[in-house]
């Protein structure tokens, strides 16, 4: 039998190829080695990391670099735990400086109960990053309007939340999701709140280009299995969207033919 | 003998005594600073790491010293 040959099917994320549509975050492990390993097992190439302080008093503190090295993984830096667009600039200033990134997180958020991202403080940061020449892969929250202007003032993806960062809900609004899709050309990543493997399918199976993962992966009973689960899970929802599911009807009808029935 | 002048400047919301006359880059080594991994703030403005042995450093400067940490 020929075995069936898949296309290449690569994300694009300002002009960058990428063969996995996992991007996992890398915090909240047990450890940096448990962290680097389920990053190996899911198959990422693009990781978020944060940008804190260093332990002036602990010289010796691990660090992350030396665990996951950003020649081979991208790291994707964030601006978590910024709550304006004045932090989250700075912070994403600095961390271009460490190492030229251009590529980097942008999430501004609004509440530190439900963690939602103040989309106004959002926007002005998109605008004023995109002119300075980063490129904006911005968390959002579901909204197809707040989607496209965040697309008409330069984000490079759009990333909007299934549900609340940390939650693992699961996708809560399929059909706005689906209306972002349908609206925009860019990248549409689900950012939070995936809770399982087959909420990644789902995501996946909507249209979306790929999926950030971290506290599902990281706080599982199992990192290294979740990891190689939601890579599997990955997969397999984008080979079913690209494999044109049947239409829905209501009625049964049977998979063996009604002719010849003895 | 010439007495050694101290100031204090703060590093990552930490005081710190340093010798008066010191430069930015005297100070990272002494706190064994991997530059290539880290970001640099003075006063707030980002540091051109490598003309920090050009920067000297005065009374109440606030330092910060940046790299990247696991998160989501």
């Amino acid at each position: 039998m020929e075995a069936v040959k898949l296309k290449k099917d690569s994300l694009i994320i300002a002009n960058k190829k990428f063969n996995s549509r996992l991007i996992v975050g890398t915090g909240k492990y047990k450890s940096m080695s448990e962290c680097a390993k389920a990053i190996k097992l899911s198959g990422a190439e693009i990781v978020t990391v944060a940008v804190r302080r260093v332990n002036i008093s602990d010289k010796n503190k691990p660090l992350l670099m030396d665990y996951i090295d950003p020649k081979k993984i991208t790291y994707l830096p964030n601006t978590a735990g910024c709550f304006n667009s004045k932090e989250a600039l700075r912070t994403l200033r600095l961390a271009r400086e460490i190492g030229g990134w251009k590529l980097v997180k942008l999430e501004v958020l609004g509440d530190k109960k439900n963690l939602f991202p103040d989309m106004i403080e959002t926007l002005k940061s998109t605008e004023v990053l995109a002119k300075e020449g980063f490129k904006v892969m911005v968390y959002c929250n579901d909204d197809p309007l707040m989607a496209k202007r965040l697309e008409n003032s330069g984000a490079d993806a759009i990333m909007p939340l299934a549900a609340p960062i940390g939650s693992g809900l699961g996708i809560q609004n399929k059909i706005n999701i689906q209306i972002i899709r349908k609206q925009t050309k860019l990248p549409l990543i689900i950012d939070a709140g995936l809770g399982q493997a087959s909420d990644a399918t789902i995501a996946m199976e909507l249209g979306c280009d790929g999926v950030l993962v971290n506290t599902a992966i990281a706080k599982a009973k199992k990192p290294f299995e979740m990891a190689l689960a939601f890579k599997n899970a990955v997969i397999a929802g984008r080979q079913s969207y690209k494999s044109g599911r049947i239409d829905k009807i209501l009625m049964g009808n049977p998979s063996s033919p009604s002719k010849g029935i003895i | 003998m010439k007495k050694i002048k101290k100031i204090k400047i703060k590093i990552n919301g930490k005081i710190k005594s340093i010798i008066e006359d010191s430069n930015l880059s005297m100070v990272l080594k002494n706190l064994k600073i991997p530059l290539n991994k880290v970001a640099i703030e003075l006063n707030e403005e980002i540091i051109d790491k490598k003309k920090i042995n050009k920067i000297k450093l005065n009374k109440n400067d606030k330092i910060e010293i940046v790299h990247f940490i696991g998160g989501g």
